[in-house]
């Protein structure tokens, strides 16, 4: 299960490991300091999560069909709030699947 | 009861209405809430989609968006009239204005913010004194 998340998150954790590995060189650390991830919705100043809006929600539903968790997509709690009833809306819609295969 | 709440019904239509059905189905919709006192801001068809799973063994259907500025009485009738009418397969109302005042103050916040932290960089001195938006 948790293999299925990791995958996830590298693309989300983009933007943080690039200056993590800018402070310490590559291969230095053996364990990389992990970065608070920031919250998608907050820097990307989106107040309002549309259900309709599949495409900004598939990233927060992996293969599963589940609601990714927070401290894997590192949503703030407002965020992950607003992010779970849009979630939930769009599956009664059948926009989203409840559960993927 | 008298404040105007703004609601979304979304609805899911069966894909093997022809055209005609489906216009007469959504004017006849509309009229419902117009005679129940609500208006009507927003008609919207979002088209074929295929379902993400099967709904009364169909895999796609025919996405219809209402907006309704109204007191409320009027989805009452509307959503009986969509739980009879066959050619409506689902349905959900969503009532929008508070979410969108929500996020309206949110938006503001933030404006707020990012005026305060120009303010305060020591460069832009001369700007503390109205507080500059962004």
């Amino acid at each position: 299960m948790s293999t299925n998340f990791e995958d996830q998150t590298t693309d989300i954790e983009q933007e943080g490991t690039d200056i993590v590995r800018a402070v310490a060189p590559a291969g230095k650390t053996a364990r990389r300091i992990r970065r608070r991830k920031q919250c998608r919705f907050c820097s990307e100043k989106i107040d309002l999560i549309d259900y309709k809006d599949v495409r900004l929600l598939q990233p927060f539903i992996p293969e599963r069909g589940k609601i990714m968790p927070r401290r894997i997509s590192g949503v703030c709690a407002p965020h992950q709030r607003m992010l779970a009833t849009a979630i939930k809306r769009a599956r009664i819609m059948a926009l989203i699947p409840f559960v993927a295969d | 009861m008298a404040d105007k709440r703004v609601y979304e019904v979304l609805f899911i239509v069966d894909p093997n209405i022809n055209d005609e059905d489906l216009a007469r189905l959504s004017d006849s919709f509309q009229q419902t809430i117009t005679e129940q006192g609500g208006t009507i801001t927003k008609v919207e068809n979002l088209g074929r989609r295929t379902l993400a799973y099967e709904i009364n063994h169909r895999t796609e259907g025919i996405y219809v968006l209402f907006e309704i500025e109204g007191s409320g009485r009027e989805i009452a009738e509307l959503e009986r009239r969509m739980r009879v009418s066959d050619a409506v397969m689902r349905f959900m109302t969503v009532r929008v204005d508070r979410e969108r005042k929500r996020a309206e103050k949110l938006r503001e916040r933030r404006t707020r913010k990012a005026g305060r932290r120009a303010g305060v960089r020591p460069v832009n001195v001369a700007e503390t004194a109205e507080p500059s938006e962004s």
